[in-house]
């Protein structure tokens, strides 16, 4: 199932500097897997050796955050948005 | 109608400009971007370098605030230079300065004078024996934020500090994401300056808020949810735009202005630490950067003794940083937030894990009130001291009261409440909960009569 997953300027420096990336998988988990396998230097930016987000990293699907439906557990499907974005708050 | 007199001062190719535009009337604020009136030909200051608070990574100067390498947060990296100039500052010689945040210069991210919004800081801190009693503490204060030039709130400290930062780096625009009150001061101070500024906000935003960032002609944008998505779409506006959105990616340099909040503090207790501090905990920076404040005077050898306790003041609708105080581990919880206290409804908020460690660690606390709570405390504020607060005041002051009643002050504490910003931007708050005042015809036994039941109801 083929996502788009939008990355920070940030990050992009480590994935050819693409912000813009189609990535598969059943879950959030897997398409971030699935991203991480092609690019190795961006890989422990996307999450951390046990697999899961950083708390500084903050992941929207459609623009929801995926906290909210179960993290890298949340379920993407076809056509989903993926937002990766630095977690930056207050004003 | 004539067009207003602008103090602007417009350089060929620097910003859009719309002539002929009739103020009052046009839809979108007066492209007139450009150096700040008075600034042409005068120095930029030197901006600081960088330093990821987490890994300790390298930068210079520049409109980022995301460390590459491990996606910490940035902060300026004083250099030696910095170092020395503190060095040289004594108590003597920060008295003699003019009554602005800029008396506490060197511990500002700048080597050179900033230009850009002089007049702001140095707000009263007024002595309120009347709190001390209600929370039994030798003496409370409260630093008063509420008449904040120019915009009425604690936000034109980070404001005059970021605002300064986009200058030394060339941006002719600025912009943030808002719950009101940074909307405001950035507003306020980009049209002072002859920026130009985008200034997003949720859609149903408090009247006295939005009126307060419109009167300033800002593009001035409403977004269709939470703060927490304005936030999340800035983020992407500033890797998008290269605007310098204070609370994004100029923040490292924007943080560093609620320092001068203590220093203030410090200074008008004569050189002295307050055993306790309350303060509102939205994003959780204000509390994080008091502290830090405390402790670079304390390391000046400005003011000793121990640093105060810092204690968190949240809604109970939306309190992840008071909850992650109380739970002890080290991860944030989003919120959905649910109260009337806008300005602090952040369900996720970037500085709520070092808030919470700096209140752990100070031996501190939080508290978390319900909007009935800190509606009361907004009243029992004003009538205890005269001061008018938002919302996230009275949260503050409930705050104070919940921690009274949960044994978590000292008789002998000397405590500071922080204050954040005026009542009119919140006034729906309270405005429901008076009891109408009288109406009467202007003759003066009707008085007598209003006087007359006073007396006997107060038996005086």
């Amino acid at each position: 199932m083929a996502i788009t997953i939008t990355l920070p300027v940030v990050l992009a420096k480590l994935a050819k500097g693409e912000r813009a990336h189609s990535a598969s998988g059943a879950t959030l988990g897997e398409a971030v897997a699935d991203l991480a396998q092609r690019y190795p230097e961006l890989a422990p930016r996307l999450r951390d050796e046990r697999g899961e987000p950083y708390p500084y990293v903050t992941y929207y699907v459609n623009d929801e955050d995926a906290r909210f439906h179960g993290g890298f557990g949340a379920r993407v499907r076809d056509g989903d948005e993926v937002i990766v974005v630095p977690a930056i708050a207050g004003g | 109608m004539t067009r207003a007199l602008s103090t602007r001062v417009t350089r060929p190719g620097a910003g859009r400009r719309s002539a002929g535009v009739n103020p009052s009337t046009d839809e979108h604020a007066t492209d007139a971007a450009g150096p700040a009136a008075g600034t042409v030909g005068t120095p930029v200051p030197r901006l600081s370098a960088l330093q990821c608070r987490l890994c300790g990574a390298r930068y210079a100067a520049a409109p980022i605030a995301i460390c590459e390498r491990c996606l910490g947060p940035l902060e300026p990296l004083p250099d030696e230079g910095d170092l020395r100039r503190r060095d040289g500052v004594t108590r003597q010689v920060i008295t003699s300065r003019p009554p602005s945040l800029w008396r506490y210069a060197e511990w500002l991210p700048f080597d050179g004078r900033p230009r850009l919004s002089p007049d702001t800081g140095f707000t009263p801190l007024v002595d309120a024996p009347a709190l001390a009693r209600l929370l039994g503490v030798e003496r409370a204060w409260v630093k008063n934020d509420t008449v904040s030039h120019p915009s009425l709130s604690f936000k034109d400290r980070v404001v005059a500090t970021g605002i300064n930062a986009a200058h030394a780096l060339g941006l002719t625009t600025v912009g943030c994401a808002s719950t009101g009150n940074l909307a405001n001061a950035v507003a306020a101070h980009a049209a002072r300056a002859g920026l130009a500024a985008w200034v997003f906000i949720p859609h149903d935003l408090e009247l006295g808020k939005v009126v307060g960032a419109a009167i300033y002609r800002p593009h001035l944008v409403r977004v269709q949810g939470t703060y927490d998505d304005v936030n999340r779409l800035c983020a992407q506006v500033a890797d998008e735009f290269g605007w310098g959105i204070l609370n994004v990616n100029l923040r490292a340099y924007y943080g560093e202005g609620s320092k001068t909040m203590a220093f203030e503090i410090a200074e008008q207790l004569d050189w002295r630490s307050p055993t306790a501090v309350v303060a509102p905990l939205a994003g959780g920076s204000l509390l994080s950067k008091l502290a830090k404040g405390f402790g670079e005077f304390r390391s000046a050898g400005l003011i000793d003794g121990p640093p105060p306790r810092f204690y968190g003041a949240q809604a109970a609708g939306c309190a992840p940083i008071v909850r992650l105080v109380e739970r002890g581990d080290d991860r944030i919880v989003p919120e959905i937030p649910s109260t009337i206290a806008r300005s602090i409804a952040i369900g996720n908020p970037a500085d709520g894990l070092f808030a919470a460690r700096t209140i752990r660690e100070s031996g501190g606390w939080g508290a978390a009130v319900s909007d009935v709570d800190l509606v009361r405390g907004i009243r029992i504020l004003a009538e205890c001291t005269g001061i008018f607060a938002e919302t996230a005041g009275g949260a503050t002051v409930a705050a104070a009261l919940a921690l009274a009643r949960a044994g978590h002050w000292r008789a002998s504490d000397e405590v500071v409440l922080c204050i954040t910003g005026h009542g009119l931007k919140t006034v729906e708050a309270v405005a429901g909960t008076f009891d109408d005042a009288p109406v009467i015809a202007p003759r003066l036994r009707d008085v007598a009569a209003l006087a007359a039941r006073v007396a006997q109801r107060t038996g005086g």
